[in-house]
């Protein structure tokens, strides 16, 4: 870690901590309040659990031009992104998080959807659906390792930042809290119910939160959507393709049109918002995981409503492609903030206790 | 900066919480209202941008607020503070409307939060803003926004033209544009002249100009002395201001509340000499800070070093500067740059004249020195443990005294009758009620029922 970003969140923490008067806008500050000293591991997890929604930045009596010049939600972006980075794992690939998230995720998303290009000249002989293109076989394949190996890259990295942060096991407390915080989004709810500062200064509103929420149940629902497809298919031998009144569809339908609008959404706040409130550098590899989570649903819905048409033959490789460029991403991308900020609540809770 | 309409109904003077107030409740009864503020953008709201919580009345739970305060309760707290220096009237109406500000406050998009940690005792008698002041100052000028008042940054009124009987226009510089207003009705809501050191250099003497200003640099007091030099009648001591004892490194201007310190009850406090003047364990802090602003403003330079050991560095709210640190009083002293060995020996004297007991942190308790002077009479407990650590202390001025002569309407007092068509609001009034001393949150409770009166009042006149 680098030791300036540190440093610097640590100068600006003592401050708050001599302050007090967010106190009751998220759990940062109570966090904050309960201690006198910080170590880096405390840094980290105060940084993680910022959800960045700015309304401390905005009361805030010591921001520039105030020679305090205190930015608490830029200085924790800035070792929140960091500590990803450090915990990354392998660590090689780590570097991803420095680069253009543009030029990593179109690349990966053309490339993969060209990979499939190819193994569609190794078309199957039958199939029906989406199997008359690309074969069962061929599918798990790919994706089988491609989900397991971000999962485990990413559980060796929460490992380590747990070891750091916490240090102590995980209560049922402590997880009951966190999956409520998560499911409400009650960090972004600004403390009195009426939202947080994102897209207009110091306007309290929930759009933020709201299309968080839509694009996080969304993302639920195509992950439920391609789970009971799992096991339908291995457990019941009911195969794809599946009719509208299916489980797979009647959970990938409504989750691909919340992912949709919740990113679209999304990507038009970050429009809005002011970069100085945040990781300036990862501002366009935010952006671009947004895209991407975007071109998931949205290929996604195109290739549904394309079924039985020529137009499948072109959209499926594009939707697997951006899907498997999106399981790569995971620890390496924004997507990784889902992990540690959970991890981060749980983490709360259990120091707390 | 685009032309502004030079005649709007009412023109307020002043751009926190009781300007604000005047001018949201002026507007919501239909006058026009133009808003001129002193400070830029991102300094806007005078000392409101500091403060943390109003004091307001109840009779029952009330939203973050805890039990009961009642009328009589509260006047009391503030006969004992005041001791007597109060306008009674003014202030059992001001006590008595504070309890329908709160929901007024909540309408116009002020958020409240429970008492901060570290504040407990607060939690009955004063209900804090969520974010702290500059929170309840954005969602005033938002509410002003949507309300259509103008608002002019960097606007200095320089002149209030009156006869002692009614204000014709009003001056302002505007960046480099120079402005002449003719408003129907005016409300001053401009603060103290706390931030202007040859004023306060003036009133108190030099030694005024080593004092730090815990506000805004803002509040220089042109509107107060344009007013009083046009024999408008005054209140309040023009000689006095409220000082407390904050950290020594704090910028001049604007440090707020983490520029505290609450170690002294726990300390040894000497001046440059090293030498001890006051019983540093005399009560509570909450009861003890603002004495301790006159205290060390009476010593050299004005200057004081709250002295403690390890026993005792975890026992009050953290501040925003680290103390200075040895490992000897020798090398504190040194590094504090007392003179000689003069602090070892008030040390030794302290030490010496400690007592064992029972020590609490959170009460009296008793713990005193026997046979010194002058004592210390609770917390006394010897400076042995290194590391030893040092907090530099100077005063701190939050406001001055010296104000306007208001009455139950908020209408200023000209030489022989009201002003007709002037109101004031928040500091450049508050002299009437609290007239020594001070209450936490009173300022703001004062510049809020005075700042909607003032609106009210001069809306009824503009129409």
């Amino acid at each position: 870690m680098q030791a300036e970003l540190i440093d610097e969140a640590r100068r600006q923490i003592e401050i708050c901590n001599a302050c007090r008067y967010c106190e009751g806008f998220c759990s940062v500050f109570p966090s904050i309040h309960a201690d006198r000293a910080f170590s880096d591991g405390d840094i980290t997890h105060l940084a993680n659990l910022c959800h960045n929604c700015r309304g401390c930045y905005y009361a805030c009596q010591y921001t520039a031009p105030h020679q305090f010049d205190l930015n608490l939600p830029a200085a924790l972006a800035e070792v929140r992104q960091k500590s990803w980075s450090d915990y990354a794992w392998p660590q090689p690939f780590a570097r991803l998080f420095e680069r253009n998230g543009v030029v990593v995720a179109t690349c990966l998303a053309l490339a993969t959807a060209l990979l499939f290009w190819i193994a569609q000249a190794l078309r199957p002989v039958s199939g029906e659906g989406f199997y008359a293109y690309l074969s069962h076989g061929v599918m798990v394949s790919i994706f089988a390792p491609a989900f397991l190996f971000p999962l485990i890259a990413m559980g060796v990295s929460i490992r380590r930042y747990w070891a750091d942060t916490v240090g102590r096991p995980v209560t049922f407390a402590a997880l009951k809290q966190a999956t409520k915080d998560i499911a409400a989004m009650k960090n972004l709810s600004g403390g009195h119910g009426e939202g947080c500062n994102f897209e207009d200064e110091d306007r309290y509103s929930h759009a933020r939160r709201f299309a968080h929420q839509l694009t996080l149940w969304g993302f639920l629902l195509c992950f439920a959507s391609t789970s009971s497809g799992t096991v339908l298919h291995y457990g019941f031998g009911l195969e794809a393709p599946y009719a509208f009144f299916s489980l797979p569809k009647l959970l990938g339908v409504p989750g691909g049109l919340m992912l949709c609008a919740g990113t679209a959404w999304l990507a038009r706040l970050k429009l809005q918002a002011d970069p100085e409130l945040g990781a300036k550098a990862a501002w366009g590899g935010e952006m671009a995981f947004v895209a991407l989570l975007f071109a998931v649903s949205a290929t996604g819905l195109l290739l549904y409503s394309a079924t039985g048409s020529a137009l499948v033959s072109w959209l499926l490789p594009l939707h697997l492609g951006t899907v498997l460029a999106l399981f790569l991403l995971i620890p390496y991308s924004k997507m990784a903030h889902g992990f540690y900020r959970t991890a981060a609540l749980i983490g709360d809770s259990v120091r707390r206790c | 900066m685009s032309p502004r309409n030079t005649s709007p109904d009412i023109l307020v003077i002043g751009g926190g919480n009781a300007a604000l107030c005047a001018a949201i409740t002026a507007r919501e009864t239909g006058a026009s209202v133009l808003i001129l503020e002193a400070a830029p953008k991102p300094y806007r709201g005078g000392n409101s941008r500091h403060t943390r919580n109003f004091r307001c009345m109840h009779e029952g739970p009330l939203g973050v607020l805890t039990g009961r305060y009642s009328e009589d309760e509260f006047f009391d707290d503030l006969i004992k503070v005041t001791k007597g220096k109060t306008d009674e009237t003014l202030a059992r109406m001001t006590i008595g409307r504070s309890e329908e500000n709160y929901a007024w406050m909540a309408s116009h998009g002020v958020h409240f939060q429970p008492s901060l940690s570290g504040t407990l005792s607060l939690s009955r008698t004063n209900a804090f803003f969520l974010g702290g002041g500059k929170a309840l100052v954005n969602a005033y000028y938002r509410r002003a926004a949507a309300l259509g008042i103008e608002v002019a940054y960097e606007a200095k009124v320089t002149h209030v033209e009156t006869d002692g009987k009614r204000v014709s226009s009003v001056d302002a510089e505007i960046g480099e544009q120079r402005v002449t207003y003719t408003p129907r009705a005016v409300v001053v809501a401009s603060g103290g002249f706390q931030a202007n050191l040859d004023w306060l250099a003036d009133a108190w003497g030099p030694a005024a100009r080593n004092f730090l200003i815990r506000g805004t640099p803002y509040n220089r007091g042109v509107v107060l002395k344009d007013l009083l030099d046009q024999d408008i009648q005054s209140v309040g001591d023009p000689t006095q201001c409220h000082a407390v004892a904050i950290d020594g490194r704090a910028p001049k201007f604007d440090g707020g509340i983490v520029t505290r310190l609450d170690c002294v009850p726990f300390s040894i406090v000497v001046n440059k000499n090293g030498d001890r003047f006051y019983d540093e364990g005399e009560d509570v802090w909450p009861k003890r800070y603002a004495i301790w602003g006159r205290l060390v403003a009476a010593q050299p330079d004005q200057v004081g070093y709250a002295i403690i050991d390890a026993k005792s560095i975890d026992k009050f709210m953290p501040s925003v500067f680290p103390p200075v640190q040895a490992d000897t009083i020798e090398g504190l002293s040194q590094q504090l740059g007392l003179a000689g060995d003069s602090l070892r020996k008030t040390v030794d004297a302290f030490n010496a004249a400690c007592r064992p007991g029972e020590f609490h942190p959170t009460e009296l308790d008793g713990l005193a020195t026997e046979g010194l002077t002058p004592p210390k009479t609770n917390w006394a407990r010897p400076i042995t443990e290194a590391p030893f650590y040092g907090y530099e202390l100077r005063p701190g001025v939050t406001f001055t005294y010296l104000g306007l002569r208001v009455d139950q309407t908020a209408q200023v007092q000209g030489p022989e009758k009201p002003v007709e068509n002037l109101w004031a609001a928040g500091e450049i009034m508050a002299g009437s009620i609290l007239g020594q001393g001070y209450l936490a949150g009173f300022g703001m409770t004062i510049g809020t029922v005075f700042g909607r009166i003032a609106g009210q009042e001069a809306s009824a006149y503009a129409s």
